[in-house]
């Protein structure tokens, strides 16, 4: 049985054309691909009705179930309570600091690259009150503060989602007892859909982030579309996600579907739209920390931190307390930016004052000294920070730069 | 059949949750610098270890990292040195006895005083340094094995039954003579038989001290670089340079101790503020060794 | 037996290390000198012609301001050395230098010193290269202090950040 790989959705004439980039004869051994290997066996198949009922479970066992859906123009993150409020036919072009949403017939659900939204806005607030008090005539009642949300069930992140969620495991999740909101916020489902179309900006490949599904999901799914339908191969990565899928008493997947999806994740791997060398990366940043490069950047950024913001791992926050007038107190919990000149402010002025100083540390700490602090890279290769910046500064260009010309020193501080 | 799904959490006293305090004495060391003596309302009390810090809370104002400057292991209340820089700060220096304050904390690494037996210890403190300083001198001190008088560099009196003495020598820089802190202490530590010396910037003649910087009074130590373990706080130019000048005397930089500041806002390595390079100083310090990495980030710019 | 001057210029920490000849010439400038808690050892104004090495004792370097009395720029103690400005014209000191506790020290003749000095150039040189390193270490002291660092913070910014409107630096 022969097995096309990918889908290449054409738009313009509006007419979905499946473009077959190669024939592949079936064999055992073609069935293991190297990406995402699976035997046969693991994985099932359902249709979108089926991915509706998945849904419907989530909701029924009582998770906020979110979801990509178009909104303000982009692929953003809301709530789904079907498959019909999915990005159906729904194609981005990304470039740095350039985004586009465009729509065609096809019926393809997953065919497109993460937008600014992250799930980080669901486990990490941009704004949480850690505790309340009253205080009275010198003495102070400090108030339980109960976060009722429910649980959230992520259906559709992607794979580098999916691995910035564990990145965030070690940083929020980690030692000293991390932050209970997190952990709270974080006990949820994820249903990951791996990546068919990487966008202009995508370098998950670069930081082994995908496009297939690494470790932590609880359910797993490949869309396909061919001749053979539309039709999406599941798999389930924890207990939850098994109980979930055995209700569903889906057919199995068959060699050909294995052989589809492999064929996609390995079409989506060589169109990469980005590329990072990641070797020694960080010992590289950090013997350049006086390179002109770090000039040249600051003289094109704006400080804004929108990659900061968008970025799905950025973690940083500031703690503040307001008042009220009848004696509440409340500490609440925002997030914050480090190229914002307050943040790193010591003794009457900030210690990074110069935009090249924090951009200078927003890099280096992303993909260098994240190692040091949590073990592993803060980047996880999503191409957001490239993407949403307004004057289009792009980080594999930067190390690139950096690497190219590893040792220069800038000339004036 | 509905998936069981944490509860609630409800978010008493913990890494986040200020226990409530209360200020039962208050001593002001310095025209801008006060103590405050806290007791807890219901917490059980906490043990920490010389040069950790707690976050205090000026309930309504806001929370600041103060490092904790009574001794630990002692009875009584838990004494913080703070400094009016800020709005908390400024509220914590106006607390009058009775305020609630909150403390969330031990957090950071200590000084390691207690592992440095048979060891010379050199302390450098600058300013209000020598609030963090404090317990670990006073440790010191107190584990002193050698009487003062047989005390001198180079000798090496035993005492049955205590084995080898250290010594303590303490230099304390100042700006000037009425902003030397705990002058009581100093001289406490002075008589028990710690080898101190002070040193302002600028004095009048009514002061018995040195007048010149710290680096020169460490220049002037007799001190044996295989026995010697140095400690130093002040403002980062002055531990900079007083670690330079403790290298130039053949000190390891692996046995030099600093203790690091940065904004901090959390105290728990979550809010990202007090980063210096690859370390979370409220996880990763404040008290580091000069060794390795951090005699280079100190001398980056703008890091 | 009681040291030569010879051997307490050796001795001296200024000195120590270098070729025996370079302190006899020294010694042959200098005698010992006690001086009492409270006198001076030069005074501003006056004529800088002599170089103080320290053995024993305490002196403060004073600076004289009207209305604030003398006050004290600098201490100075065993092994350190006390006045250069015999080193060039128009060799007036700059300051006020005081015993605090009684003083031994060397006193070594400044134009006997500075005759040897331009007879012998090789022996002239070490003795610059030793004064100008103790030079070096008080101009580095003086601008430490010049940053006024245990002055640092203000009073006016919020502890974790400036009040009211923060400036874009770039």
């Amino acid at each position: 049985m022969a097995g096309c790989c990918g889908n290449r959705i054409d738009q313009g004439a509006g007419l979905a054309t499946i473009r077959v980039m190669a024939i592949r004869p079936f064999s055992p051994t073609s069935a293991r691909r190297s990406l995402g290997e699976m035997p046969i066996g693991e994985a099932v198949v359902i249709d979108r009705h089926g991915l509706d009922q998945l849904i419907s479970s989530l909701a029924g066992r009582g998770y906020r179930v979110l979801g990509p859906v178009v909104r303000d123009q982009a692929i953003s993150i809301g709530e789904v309570h079907g498959t019909d409020d999915l990005p159906e036919g729904w194609h981005d072009t990304q470039a740095p600091g350039t985004y586009r949403l465009e729509h065609g017939d096809d019926p393809a659900l997953f065919a497109w690259a993460v937008g600014q939204d992250s799930i980080k806005a669901d486990v990490f607030p941009s704004r949480s009150v850690v505790w309340r008090a009253t205080v009275t005539e010198g003495s102070v009642r400090l108030e339980e503060t109960v976060d009722r949300t429910p649980p959230t069930a992520l259906v559709g992140a992607r794979p580098c989602e999916l691995a910035a969620l564990g990145v965030l495991d070690k940083v929020l999740g980690g030692a000293a007892g991390g932050d209970p909101l997190y952990s709270r916020r974080r006990a949820g489902f994820v249903l990951v859909a791996e990546c068919g179309t990487p966008s202009g900006t995508c370098f998950c490949t670069s930081m082994g982030t995908g496009p297939a599904a690494g470790e932590g999901f609880d359910l797993a799914l490949s869309e396909l579309l061919d001749e053979h339908g539309h039709r999406f191969l599941v798999r389930a990565g924890s207990d939850k996600g098994a109980e979930l899928l055995d209700e569903l008493s889906a057919p199995p997947a068959d060699a050909g579907d294995l052989e589809a999806r492999a064929a996609m994740l390995e079409d989506a791997a060589s169109h990469m739209g980005r590329h990072l060398d990641t070797d020694d990366l960080p010992g590289l940043l950090a013997r350049n920390l006086e390179h002109w490069r770090w000039d040249d950047v600051a003289s094109r950024c704006l400080a804004c931190g929108n990659c900061t913001l968008v970025c799905p791992t950025c973690f940083c926050a500031t703690v503040r307390d307001t008042t009220d007038v009848g004696g509440g107190v409340e500490r609440e919990r925002t997030w914050a930016s480090c190229f914002d000149l307050a943040h790193s402010y010591l003794h009457g002025g900030p210690v990074r004052e110069t935009t090249r100083s924090r951009y200078r540390q927003w890099m280096t700490h992303k993909l260098s000294t994240w190692w040091d602090q949590f073990g592993v890279s803060g980047c996880v290769g999503c191409g957001r920070c490239i993407t949403w910046c307004p004057v289009g500064i792009d980080i594999t260009e930067e190390c690139a730069a950096i690497r190219a010309a590893d040792g220069e020193r800038a000339t004036s501080a | 059949m509905k998936t069981s799904f944490a509860e609630p959490v409800l978010q008493g006293p913990g890494p986040l949750v200020p226990h409530v305090y209360r200020v039962v004495d208050r001593r002001r060391e310095t025209e801008d610098v006060v103590t405050l003596f806290l007791e807890p309302v219901e917490d059980p009390g906490f043990s920490f270890r010389a040069g950790q810090f707690n976050m205090l809370t000026a309930f309504g104002v806001g929370e600041v990292a103060i490092s904790i400057s009574s001794a630990p292991g002692v009875q009584g209340p838990i004494e913080h040195t703070v400094r009016d820089v800020g709005a908390v700060t400024h509220a914590l220096c106006r607390a009058a006895v009775g305020t609630a304050v909150g403390v969330r904390g031990p957090f950071g690494t200590d000084w390691g005083v207690e592992e440095l037996v048979d060891e010379d210890a050199v302390v450098v403190a600058g300013g209000i340094g020598l609030a963090p300083l404090r317990g670990a001198v006073t440790h010191l001190v107190d584990n002193m094995a050698r009487p003062a008088a047989a005390r001198r560099p180079g000798s090496r009196t035993h005492e049955p039954g205590r084995g080898r003495g250290a010594r303590v020598v303490l230099l304390v820089g100042a700006r000037s003579p009425d902003q030397v802190v705990f002058s009581e202490d100093i001289e406490r530590w002075r008589e028990a038989g710690a080898e101190v010396e002070t040193t302002v910037d600028l004095a009048d003649r009514s002061w018995a001290g040195h007048v010149g910087v710290v680096t020169t009074l460490v220049a002037s130590q007799q001190l044996d670089p295989a026995r010697t373990t140095a400690l130093i706080c002040g403002p980062e130019v002055m531990m900079r340079f007083t670690a330079r000048s403790l290298l130039e005397k053949g000190i390891d930089p692996d046995r030099i101790r600093v203790s690091l500041e940065r904004n901090m806002q959390c105290g728990t390595g979550l809010c990202g503020h007090c980063q210096l390079g690859p370390l979370l100083l409220c996880r990763d310090g404040p008290v580091v060794t000069f060794g390795g990495v951090v005699s280079h980030l100190l001398s980056e710019r703008e890091r | 037996m009681p040291e030569s001057i010879a051997d307490l210029v050796a001795e001296h920490p200024l000195l120590a290390g270098l070729p025996g000849d370079v302190a006899a010439l020294v010694a042959g400038c200098a005698r010992n000198v006690a001086i009492g808690a409270g006198d001076l050892l030069l005074s501003e104004g006056d004529e800088a012609d002599t170089l103080y090495m320290l053995r024993r004792g305490r002196v403060a370097l004073e600076v004289r301001r009207p209305g604030h009395g003398a006050l004290v720029i600098e201490t100075l103690g065993p092994g350190q050395v006390v006045g250069w400005s015999w080193l060039f014209p128009p060799y007036s000191w700059q300051f006020d230098a005081r015993a605090t506790e009684p003083v031994g020290a060397l006193s070594v003749d400044a134009a006997c010193l500075r005759a040897k000095a331009e007879a012998d150039p090789a022996f002239g040189y070490e003795l610059m290269k030793r004064l100008a390193s103790v030079i070096l270490d008080r101009l580095q002291a003086a601008r430490v202090r010049l940053l006024d660092l245990y002055g640092e913070g203000s009073r006016e910014g919020d502890d974790r950040g400036p009040r009211g409107r923060e400036t874009l630096a770039r």
